[in-house]
């Protein structure tokens, strides 16, 4: 048990090393210096000498090849930086430094401690919501196949899915928020301070992340479930007299939710890096909204390559919980 | 007879006579819609099976053996399930009766053992779980009293230490061990009917034989009837006091397992008989197989299911066989011996073509006789 999460472990911080370095270099690579041109021609006209762009391309670590920048960067995330340049400014950035924000002016990391509760609290709620739902519906379909609600769930996964996710969002918000006003407000409402207003805040993110993500598990717990219902140890759990409800919930969604949580931790951990498309419509202050806003001009390079390089640790780590959830859900599998 | 799933309200059922045998089942039709016709998995078949007996049913794959005895716990899904007939336990009427009902007698009074213990039980569930779920169900019992009571049974079909193998998980039991697991589900409620399904035809020879002693004992402690049902005439010689041989989802041979045996009148029988492998006889000497296929039941053949694959269709004048199908009645050999078969005189054909060949050291060479042990069994007295 203990040397496959060791090796695990392993090979997820390669992983995560690899990411960093791609992310790093490639940004690097493909911007060149017009970061320090950018920089060097905010002084005014004329004042861009070509000795000052020397000088502040000198500062970025730009006369310096890749390898050497990266490994700055790579140290400064365990032991933090004391001189980042950025627009005429040197900033402290203690460790874990990710650089320094050029929207801000914070750290990097002291941005993300503030956006980061808002979105674990919609990826916790949508999440929670869509697989509760979609695994309840999923498996009422799979003891009704056949029938008309069955085909109706069926046929609402593909419109569903045929529909572009904004949309929704943005109709339900449009409708259910600003006409009907169901939902006055959305937003993130800090959670320690008042967590009935957080609740009334992300209602509406919540149930739009959960009603359309949960047909899609709603159809796969039904695949299974109807795979499982056909088992032979189903036959002999009703053979022994077991309830109808006890057969599905018990003996049948026990096998059948296996595959479904190994897709559902790869899809929150997703999830956790940021749902760009909700936040911005709900106006959450989340990663997913404070990636975007990174992307307008100039881009804000030390937040693009922070948010990757997270989503990458969420994607792994979850990925090793799964595995080792695997070993806990399924007494066949030994991770020895 | 009505093709629709018969409604008896429950309280109409039969009251429980002394004299009843356990088991009655009466003219049982179970029929399949499929989108490509109506399959006719078991046609009027009719059988009884008192306490302490054990009736084994032989026949091939597609035969109706399982079918019937899904009936007879109500496992079949009424939606997609047309059953006429009766079926009575203990003087309950099966069919039509209420899933609540029959949620009561299922794994109480009948218990099912299945073919193959890997799939039949829960991979996720250890078998200390499954079995005292079974017993919890219909007993108000601690956990913890069901958890001994799964030892208890895990110690009565031979585990080794039932109270550490208990928390164990079916994939970590030998193949024996299992079956024998599976067994100890059954009985956890000590079942007055015992459907056995194929028992042992997963296992390998030397576990079979313990797994038929382990039944043979166990049925002798609780007094149970068994339904033994396999395609294995070894199992049946061992076990079953009385045989019923089905083809087509029909009963085609009905009477005592040793007059079956020695003296079987049906073709589809003797076909069988012909199919079994002689551990004593020449290591040469070869199998003889039934020709052709089982028939479909979607399309079953004409007059008698078997003609197309029956070798003595010319024994019989005109065209009987396939356009007429024989009714299941006495044949030469008394009233306890039915037959579903035209030939006029069975008996004769079995002595003088079908023994000669497939059992040639059961005949007298010097008189070309069937030996006299086995021409004298009188069926009547079995």
């Amino acid at each position: 048990m203990s040397g496959f999460i060791v090796r695990r472990l392993l090979s997820s911080v390669l992983v995560v090393i690899l990411t960093s370095i791609f992310v790093f270099v490639l940004f690097f690579k493909g911007l060149g210096d017009s970061p320090a041109r950018n920089y060097c021609e905010k002084l005014g006209p004329g004042k861009c000498t070509p000795a000052k762009l020397a000088s502040i391309e000198k500062q970025m670590g730009f006369d310096k090849p890749v390898s050497q920048n990266y490994a700055q960067w790579a140290k400064g995330i365990f032991v933090g930086r004391d001189n980042v340049y950025v627009d005429g400014k040197t900033y402290e950035c203690p460790a874990p430094c990710f650089g320094i924000s050029i929207m801000t002016g914070n750290t990097v990391w002291h941005d993300f401690k503030q956006k980061f509760p808002a979105t674990v609290v919609l990826a916790v709620g949508g999440a929670t919501m869509y697989l509760v739902i979609g695994v309840l519906l999923g498996s009422l379909a799979a003891r009704w196949r056949g029938s008309t609600a069955d085909r109706l769930l069926v046929g609402s996964t593909l419109i569903v899915s045929s529909i572009p996710y904004y949309l929704v969002a943005l109709l339900a918000w449009i409708y259910l928020s600003l006409q009907l006003k169901i939902f006055p407000n959305t937003g993130y409402y800090p959670i320690t301070e008042n967590p009935a207003k957080t609740i009334s805040w992300m209602a509406l993110p919540w149930l739009v992340l959960g009603l359309t993500n949960c047909t899609s598990y709603a159809r796969f717990t039904r695949g299974q479930m109807v795979e499982t219902l056909s088992e032979d140890y189903i036959r002999t759990a009703s053979a022994k007299g077991v309830r109808t409800n006890r057969v599905l919930f018990k003996h049948a969604l026990r096998a059948a939710i296996v595959p479904v949580i190994t897709i559902f931790g790869l899809d929150f951990a997703t999830l956790l890096a940021g749902t760009i498309f909700t936040e911005r419509i709900f106006s959450i202050d989340g990663v997913g909204n404070w990636g975007l806003t990174a992307l307008s001009t100039p881009i804000d390079l030390n937040v693009i390559e922070t948010t990757t390089l997270l989503l990458a640790v969420m994607v792994v780590t979850a990925n090793l919980l799964v595995d080792i959830l695997y070993s806990f859900l399924d007494p066949r599998v030994s991770i020895a | 007879m009505s093709t629709d799933t018969f409604e008896r309200p429950d309280d109409m059922a039969a009251p429980a006579s002394p004299d009843d045998p356990f088991l009655v089942v009466e003219n049982l039709t179970v029929k399949f819609p499929t989108h490509d016709g109506l399959v006719q998995a078991v046609t009027d078949l009719s059988y009884t099976v008192e306490r302490g007996k054990t009736l084994g049913i032989v026949g091939e794959s597609g035969s109706g053996k399982s079918v019937s005895s899904m009936a007879v716990l109500g496992l079949h899904d009424p939606k997609h399930t047309r059953l006429s007939g009766s079926i009575r336990v203990g003087g309950v009427e099966v069919i039509g009766a209420s899933e609540d009902r029959m949620r009561k007698i299922r794994g109480n009074d009948i218990a099912m053992i299945f073919q193959d213990a890997l799939t039949a039980l829960h991979p996720f569930y250890t078998i200390g779980d499954q079995i005292s779920e079974g017993y919890r169900i219909h007993h108000k019992v601690s956990k913890g009293e069901a958890k001994k009571r799964a030892i208890e049974m895990l110690d009565r079909v031979g585990i080794p230490q039932a109270n550490r193998r208990v928390d164990d998980y079916p994939h970590q039991f030998s193949g024996g061990m299992r079956q024998r697991a599976m067994i100890a589900m059954a009985l956890v409620n000590d079942p007055q009917l015992l459907l056995a399904d194929e028992p042992t035809t997963a296992l390998d020879v030397t576990v079979q034989a313990q797994i038929l002693d382990l039944l043979q004992d166990l049925q002798r402690e609780f007094n149970s009837a068994v339904i033994i049902i396999t395609h294995d005439l070894g199992v049946v010689a061992e076990l079953a006091d009385t045989t019923m041989v089905m083809y087509g989802g029909r009963a085609v041979e009905y009477g005592a397992t040793r007059e079956i045996l020695t003296h079987p009148e049906m073709p589809y029988s003797w076909g069988l008989m012909g199919s079994v492998p002689d551990v004593t006889g020449d290591a040469d000497a070869r199998l003889i197989p039934i020709p052709g296929n089982p028939p479909s039941l979607l399309n079953p053949p004409e007059g008698c299911a078997f003609h197309p694959r029956c070798p003595h269709v010319d024994k019989v004048p005109g065209d009987l066989c396939r356009t007429t199908l024989p009714d299941l009645v006495p044949g030469d050999r008394g009233e306890n011996h039915l037959k579903r078969c035209h030939l006029a005189n069975p008996g004769e054909i079995y002595t003088e073509e079908v023994l000669p060949e497939i059992a040639p050291d059961l005949i007298d060479p010097t008189t070309g006789e069937m030996i006299p042990e086995l021409a004298a069994v009188d069926p009547d007295e079995l």
